[in-house]
């Protein structure tokens, strides 16, 4: 049977660390590579960076970071943010990302789904989404709202329809984070995780809102999440990935335990 | 020198990176007379069998890999490595090699596990390996350790002492299979941490004789 996975997540802003707390007042921790190279020892399962580098320019810095992971850590990793193109994407995949996700881009451009996975296999391209809680309408029946731009702007999108769309169009798996839970470590939005999960047929990462080691529990079970996004709660030295594996094992969730 | 075999099929420069953090020199190619002269070869890739096949086919790198077999060279099979030297494909009605006796089929969309649950396909991500036999590959490589997959379909030996290993998704499948100078995994081990690591090291060393 496979393995829930635990994902740390990287947020990188020209080359360098930060984590942002409801995507505001970003704060500098460090080099992206030795975190991640930390992580890898650590036991984590596959590390997600966002580049958050607001100017396209200084894409060939992310670039760079990419190469100097994927010589030193040899566990899957995806890259997304500021991906626009089907050659943005080509760039990331050669500089050793497993796979590379797409989040606004998609909205905008639904087909930048299917070129990509037409042109490096579904199993590459992870479909990021930022989602919002809102009075359930006609437009919006589940009540969860696709956002972009860091939550800022709603586009009038039902969460579900999008990400099955994004199924079909051939997304290899899901990153789903909720914008309401992000940052709060209060935990993740098991009634969003699961309405998505039990929908579609790739795996679903869950993101936003970890805490404790218990809200990853919750996720992986009543939230039905096939992987486990995190950040605030190991990048600050809370919890370890070590506590947070031992815990889930412990409580019965099957989880890589040797590396 | 290891031939990493480049048949179009995919990004190997993940496998290439993993080797030089172990050291070891290698050169990815798709000329004949480089797989024939290199010492070991390595026979990654992703994509489709068909695809690969044809690829082989087009480059010569069908006989390559077929001589070489013969030959008693170390050969590592990698993912759709280990699905292209069976004898034939599910996926496109490829005909495979056939170095080793059997077919490679595609898994069912409608497998569940114990809870009654719906597996995916693919099966990606992290999965353990039974182990049935030793082999110098695997030495140093704890028996509890996972593997990182990533892949709709699966070979399935018809030689039991071929299988190496099994793994489990909806049924057990033959995860590793290893004949004489020959031993293709269905996991990447190259993304597979430390033990993949472990496995790509002992592959440098070994000679190609099933006890070290």
């Amino acid at each position: 049977m496979l393995s829930k996975r635990i994902i740390p997540c990287l947020d990188v802003r020209d080359g360098k660390l930060t984590k942002g707390i409801k995507f505001k007042g970003n704060v500098d921790i460090g080099d992206p590579v030795e975190m991640a190279d930390f992580y890898y020892e650590e036991g984590a399962d596959e590390i997600v960076f966002y580049d958050i580098t607001a100017s396209h320019e200084k894409r060939d810095i992310m670039l760079e970071t990419v190469q100097r992971v994927a010589a030193k850590i040899f566990i899957p990793f995806s890259v997304g943010g500021g991906i626009r193109t089907v050659e943005d994407m080509r760039q990331v995949l050669l500089a050793g990302a497993e796979k590379v996700s797409v989040n606004s881009a998609a909205i905008r451009n639904p087909n930048i789904i299917s070129e990509g996975a037409k042109a490096f296999g579904n199993q590459c391209i992870v479909l990021g989404m930022d989602v919002k809680r809102v009075t359930p309408s006609d437009r919006i029946p589940t009540g969860y709202e696709m956002v972009i731009d860091g939550g800022r702007r709603p586009m009038g999108i039902d969460a579900l329809a999008w990400a099955q769309k994004a199924e079909r169009l051939g997304a290899g798996e899901i990153c789903l984070n909720s914008i309401d839970a992000d940052g709060s470590q209060e935990g993740y939005e098991l009634r969003l995780n699961k309405l998505i999960a039990s929908n579609v047929t790739i795996p679903v990462i869950a993101s936003g809102g970890a805490g404790v080691p218990e809200h990853l529990f919750e996720v992986l079970t009543q939230g039905h999440a096939d992987a486990a996004l995190i950040a605030s709660m190991t990048h600050y030295g809370t919890y370890t990935i070590k506590e947070i594996k031992s815990y889930l094992h412990d409580e019965g969730i099957k989880i890589r335990t040797t590396w | 020198m290891i031939a990493i075999i480049d048949y179009e099929a995919g990004n190997l420069t993940s496998v290439q990176r993993a080797l030089s953090f172990l050291g070891q020199e290698s050169v990815i190619t798709s000329d004949f007379s480089e797989v024939m002269q290199a010492e070991k070869i390595i026979f990654p890739g992703v994509g489709a069998a068909g695809k690969a096949m044809f690829d082989l086919k087009r480059l010569g790198l069908d006989k390559a890999l077929t001589e070489s077999y013969g030959g008693g060279k170390p050969i590592l099979g990698i993912c759709i490595g280990t699905q292209v030297i069976m004898e034939w494909s599910e996926e496109n009605d490829a005909q495979c090699l056939g170095l080793i006796k059997g077919g490679v089929r595609r898994f069912h969309e409608e497998m569940v596990d114990r809870d009654g649950k719906r597996l995916k396909v693919p099966h990606m991500g992290w999965n353990g390996v039974a182990f049935k036999q030793d082999h110098p590959l695997f030495e140093g490589v704890a028996p509890e350790s996972e593997f990182y997959f990533v892949h709709s379909y699966y070979p399935m030996p018809e030689e039991s002492e071929a299988v190496l290993g099994e793994t489990d998704y909806g049924s057990r499948f033959a995860s590793v299979i290893a004949k004489e100078n020959l031993c293709a995994v269905q996991f990447h081990v190259e993304k597979s941490g430390r033990p993949g690591l472990r496995i790509l090291s002992n592959f440098c060393e070994w000679s190609g004789r099933d006890n070290a």
